[in-house]
């Protein structure tokens, strides 16, 4: 028998159902019964299935099924839809079924009796197949058979010691009672590991859930854990033991639009954070989310998009209209599409299938889109999201979440909601000024790194989101015709500026010029003042010269001894 | 494997093809055949088969007759198959459930 001796020393025999063995740390107990109760449609006879299919082909340990509901053909027909065949099984010796008939119409009592042939029945399928596991299923029926109840309950004390004493792990289903885990007591005798299903219905969806009652002699998740059925089989979520012991990376991981790294110290998103992107409608929500899958695959890493509003096909094709080529991503293998309705399930169920999607695709980064579309009581989806969210930390996954914001206030109660649980949180609005409406984006809170506190304008393109540089005015950030109109009356001045400094130039131009002439006519005076002064100067002197010959030819005519 | 042999044609009309399972020879299983042994002889004298199987040596053949209890009594000829389980103390019951008249049961 395979066992592991997790949580103590009691041997344990794993199921192969994933998650149930987190649960129970380890798998069920060896050798000893399990009690598996719930309501009709809670997925017993599945639950019982698998531990036999998976016991079979996983770990080579061959099973009984005793049916004492269903037929063998039936059993083998309805899990043909988890994907098992079973009927291969059953041919190769690895599997047994023995469906029971009870009816109690065709049997007249009469005496004593017990249901040693039983006994004989089931060892003997036991032995013929040399089986570890056997299932139950549904052994109460035998109480409809019988009308001695004294007699049943005793042989059925005794059926689950000789069980024990054979050494087999057996799973015996129970239908669920009024105030009681089975309808007729029966957990009274099988009181080693009891586990209860439950398909609850709430706003007209059911959520399956599963609960450990006991585990005697070992440790167990006490919670309820939702869990799925579908076309490859049960999983189990055990997701409400996250906890939040993650490691986080300093790893940058871009926005997928240029402007709007520049708008974050670091020059993106930490890897491996939660994102919130809020938004009204119309405001390109889906865009912003699909520019960062393409950015993620063009790196060469996996996306997965959980679309709960449009198929893929649709945000493929509304995504090429900007410019973005989703399909070649999806060719290729990178980005993976999830689509599904969020009426379709349960708050639970949508959180067990996308972990499992994550679990299965092992994605770099996450998209959902929205998770507004996600209704139910508000402490629910807080507690999804939560989930979801450090799910996708657990493992370093980048999350983008797109929510729809109803009101213009930008801040509803769903995104208040979960806001405390986003590392980032870019908020898309729009601004209606002039007569238009124009879309505007900011961050709002980004945890651990410096962030522009701009709101800034941006326009879904042919060829992307571009973001508009800002023009900020009296009354905010101004948008469209608004920006352009300032934009046209800042080039208005410039203009106006440069004429004016023109102006300037050529008035003091002008003056130098006036001046320079001015100084030239008056050296040009000065000049002639010179000029004439010094011919007075010489006219002086040679007058002066004259004088004396003068003077000097008069004595001599005066007679004067020269 | 007992089979006791006493009608020379089962195939005749009115003809009982009685079976009885066991498990071992227990008190339980003893009680049972000899109760049936009287029971045939008192009602249907000369034209009745019984056979007698017992689990423990054919394990196997408790799937086929959908056999869960021990003793079972069953009836499989004449048609349709019926059952009685129990040690058949209780004779008024085993002739209820074999769907046979009793002799003195038409008051004279």
């Amino acid at each position: 028998m395979r066992a592991s001796s997790a949580g103590g020393a009691l041997p344990k025999c794993l199921t192969g159902i994933s998650g149930l063995d987190d649960v129970t740390l380890g798998g069920l107990p060896a050798g000893r019964p399990t009690l598996l109760c719930g309501a009709a449609g809670c997925g017993k006879t599945l639950f019982a299935m698998t531990f036999l299919v998976n016991g079979a082909t996983l770990y080579g340990e061959t099973g009984v099924f005793m049916s004492f509901e269903e037929r063998s053909h039936d059993l083998i027909e309805n899990v043909a839809s988890l994907g098992y065949d079973v009927e291969a099984l059953v041919s190769d010796g690895r599997l047994a079924i023995d469906h029971v008939r009870v009816e109690s119409a065709e049997i007249e009592e009469s005496g004593e009796y017990d249901l040693e042939a039983l006994f004989v029945r089931l060892g003997y399928a036991i032995d013929r197949i040399g089986a570890k596991r056997v299932v139950l299923d549904t052994i109460e029926a035998l109480f409809s058979g019988f009308t001695d109840q004294a007699v049943l309950r005793a042989e059925l004390r005794r059926l689950f010691g000789w069980l024990k004493d054979k050494g087999v792990t057996a799973i015996i289903t129970g239908e669920r009672g009024d105030g009681q885990l089975t309808r007729y007591g029966i957990e009274e005798y099988v009181s080693d590991c009891v586990i209860l299903l439950d398909n609850r219905v709430l706003d007209q969806v059911t959520t399956r859930r599963l609960r450990i009652v006991k585990y005697r002699g070992s440790a167990h998740g006490t919670n309820e854990y939702p869990f799925l059925i579908d076309d490859q089989g049960i999983s189990v979520m055990p997701i409400t033991s996250a906890g939040l012991e993650h490691r986080t990376s300093s790893a940058v991981v871009p926005t997928g639009v240029a402007g709007l790294d520049a708008m974050f110290g670091i020059g993106g998103f930490y890897r491996g954070s939660s994102v919130l992107l809020s938004g009204l409608a119309g405001t390109g929500k889906s865009t912003f989310s699909a520019s960062f899958a393409d950015a993620v695959c063009k790196r060469g890493e996996k996306c997965l998009y959980f679309a709960f509003e449009e198929s893929p096909d649709q945000i493929i094709r509304n995504m090429r209209s900007a410019g973005i080529d989703l399909q070649q991503h999806r060719d290729s293998g990178l980005l993976h599409f999830e689509a599904a309705r969020p009426s379709l399930y349960g708050l639970e169920m949508h959180l067990a299938r996308m972990n499992r999607d994550i679990e299965d695709y092992g994605p770099d980064a996450v998209v959902v889109d929205p998770i507004s579309a996600f209704r139910g009581v508000q402490s629910e989806i807080h507690a999804t999201l939560l989930r979801l969210a450090d799910i996708c930390k657990a493992r370093g996954i980048t999350g983008i979440f797109t929510s729809l914001s109803l009101a213009a206030d930008h801040v509803t109660e769903s995104d208040r909601g979960v806001s405390s649980l986003m590392d980032s949180w870019i908020s898309l609005t729009d601004v209606e000024a002039s007569g238009e409406r124009n879309r505007v984006l900011y961050v709002l809170k980004s945890r651990g790194m410096k962030h522009s506190n701009q709101m800034r304008e941006y326009l879904l393109t042919d060829h992307g989101i571009e973001l508009i540089e800002p023009y900020v005015g009296v009354q905010g950030v101004l948008t469209g015709a608004a920006r352009l109109a300032q934009e046209a009356a800042e080039r208005d001045a410039a203009l106006e500026r440069a004429q004016a400094r023109e102006r300037r130039r050529r008035d003091l131009l002008r003056k130098r010029v006036a001046i320079e002439r001015q100084i030239a006519e008056m050296q040009a005076l000065l000049q002639a003042e010179e000029e004439e002064a010094a011919l007075v100067r010489a006219h002086e002197a040679e007058h002066e010269g004259v004088l004396t010959e003068d003077r000097a030819a008069m004595a001599i005519k005066r007679g004067a001894p020269a | 494997m007992t089979e006791t042999r006493i009608a020379e044609d089962p195939a005749i009309p009115g003809h009982y093809n009685l079976r009885l399972y066991v498990a071992g020879q227990t008190p339980k299983s003893l009680t049972a055949i000899a109760n049936l042994k009287a029971i045939c002889e008192d009602h249907l004298a000369g034209r009745y088969t019984i056979e007698v199987i017992d689990l423990i040596q054919n394990p196997q053949l408790a799937e086929g007759d959908q056999i869960l209890a021990v003793p079972t009594l069953v009836r499989r000829l004449p048609p349709p198959i019926k059952r009685v389980i129990g040690n058949l103390s209780n004779t008024h019951r085993v002739l209820v459930g074999l769907d046979i008249r009793p002799l003195d049961d038409v008051p004279s």
